[in-house]
């Protein structure tokens, strides 16, 4: 019941993940971060079985880091994109990765762009995307509303309606959700969208 | 299949290891480092050999980071310290990745130091043929280091050492002038350290300066040339001050 999705705006990526952690039919937690900051203009939102999902994403994040030392320059985001999706294809005849990934980034030449990689590595450079079942309504909420170079209120807005569309149609929805963005200025966390809190202990 | 596995490091008689030592002898041959550790900056400098007229200086970086908050110089062979260098660049991320922490720049200097303690106890391969000047803030207490390792693979802590060329001299000159300082004045200790063996002057010594808050950042030659100027009148100052007053004019 993971969901995950992002879109691409004027300047800006912004993807959003729900954040519960869930094992069966128990909830362990409620706030768990799925959107990794993997450089300073890059994120990583993961879907898919936890152990997989830290691990790769650590690994991928760890490699691109040594990059940046080996060469003086940061990878682009579709160098990246290759790259995870390069790990990805090795591993899967073997070890498979059950992770879904959606790679936002921005580069000061070519802009904003977001990248769709499936467990099976597949690679799509795509302007929206999402994963989950929360994909079949996202992905038509974006399809209706949707429109190249929107800003990032008229985005943020397109992301709430989605999140509304989940919560209401999805039978075992997530109560909460993290959205992230990027642009020059940097990967960011934008805002949380909760409609459950961790209740605070009582004390004794 | 041909397996290198005989000794090229032995002991001599005497209880030497020569390749060791001769390979200390291709540090003594390297361009000159120096590093300086402060309250709170660590400063590295190095000589820049003239470049060739045809040759872009810029791709030739002698001062690396390691990672954020660690950085190395080196003096000897370049080549040896390419490998090296990768070595433990990949090692600071290894150790983020298995346990989620920084390294400590004492952990590195250990790392490194043990790289090339192996190669003087291997078959088939040679010792590295230089020292390094590792500097870096530890990330949690914030304390800045610096240390050296060289060939044989020891390793220590100081407040400020040289190595390469004419590393005696400048050690020398450190030992008489050393004193605990901060910000510019520790810069400014490095570039009269590296200034007592080398040309004067903003394009032969490159010099990168590390604090807790920007890590490393290179100066610039306008920079350098700035405080290379500032040294020098400090020091025609002195000269000045030094000189017995002028004799009184002779009564008539």
């Amino acid at each position: 019941m993971e969901c995950v999705f992002g879109l691409v705006g004027n300047d800006f990526a912004v993807v959003v993940a729900d954040t519960s952690a869930v094992h069966s039919i128990l909830v362990h937690k409620s706030n768990e971060d799925k959107i990794m900051i993997l450089d300073s203009h890059k994120l990583i939102a993961a879907s898919g079985e936890p152990g997989d999902r830290v691990q790769f994403t650590e690994y991928i994040q760890k490699n691109v880091a040594l990059y940046q030392f080996r060469n003086g320059i940061p990878l682009t985001t579709a160098a990246a994109a290759n790259f995870t999706r390069g790990e990805l294809a090795t591993a899967l005849r073997k070890n498979p990765y059950s992770v879904n990934i959606l790679l936002a980034g921005y580069d000061k030449e070519t802009g904003p762009s977001l990248y769709y990689i499936d467990y099976i590595a597949t690679l799509h450079k795509v302007d929206k995307g999402a994963f989950g079942y929360g994909s079949y309504f996202s992905l038509s909420m974006m399809d209706r509303h949707y429109h190249s170079g929107m800003t990032v209120e008229e985005a943020i807005d397109l992301v709430d309606k989605c999140i509304m569309e989940i919560r209401s149609r999805l039978v075992v929805a997530p109560p909460n959700f993290v959205i992230k963005i990027v642009d020059k200025d940097g990967a960011r966390e934008y805002a949380w969208r909760e409609s459950v809190k961790d209740a605070a202990v009582a004390s004794a | 299949m041909a397996r290198y596995d005989r000794a090229i490091t032995v002991f001599s008689p005497d209880g030497h290891l020569f390749q060791v030592e001769y390979a200390l002898e291709a540090v003594r041959k390297g361009n000159a480092a120096v590093g300086v550790r402060g309250t709170d900056i660590v400063v590295l400098g190095v000589e820049k050999k003239s470049a060739a007229k045809l040759q872009d200086s810029r791709s030739v970086r002698k001062i690396v980071s390691l990672d954020d908050h660690v950085a190395l110089a080196c003096a000897g062979l370049k080549a040896d310290a390419r490998v090296l260098i990768n070595r433990a660049r990949i090692e600071c991320q290894s150790h983020r990745l298995t346990v989620e922490d920084p390294v400590t720049v004492e952990y590195i200097t250990r790392y490194i130091a043990g790289l090339q303690q192996k190669y003087t106890q291997s078959g088939g391969v040679r010792p590295f043929g230089l020292s390094t000047l590792i500097i870096g803030f530890d990330p949690y207490t914030g304390v800045p280091s610096l240390y050296q390792t060289d060939p044989s693979g020891t390793f220590s802590a100081w407040k400020a050492n040289a190595t390469g060329r004419n590393s005696n001299s400048m050690r020398e000159f450190l030992e008489k002038n050393y004193k605990e300082s901060s910000g510019q004045e520790t810069v400014k200790l490095a570039i009269r350290a590296l200034l007592e063996v080398v040309e004067s002057g903003g394009k032969n010594i490159e010099v990168a300066v590390m604090t807790k808050e920007h890590g490393l950042r290179q100066l610039e030659e306008a920079e350098i040339d700035a405080i290379v100027a500032e040294i020098e009148s400090e020091k025609a100052a002195a000269e000045a001050a030094k000189k017995p007053p002028a004799p009184a004019p002779k009564e008539t």
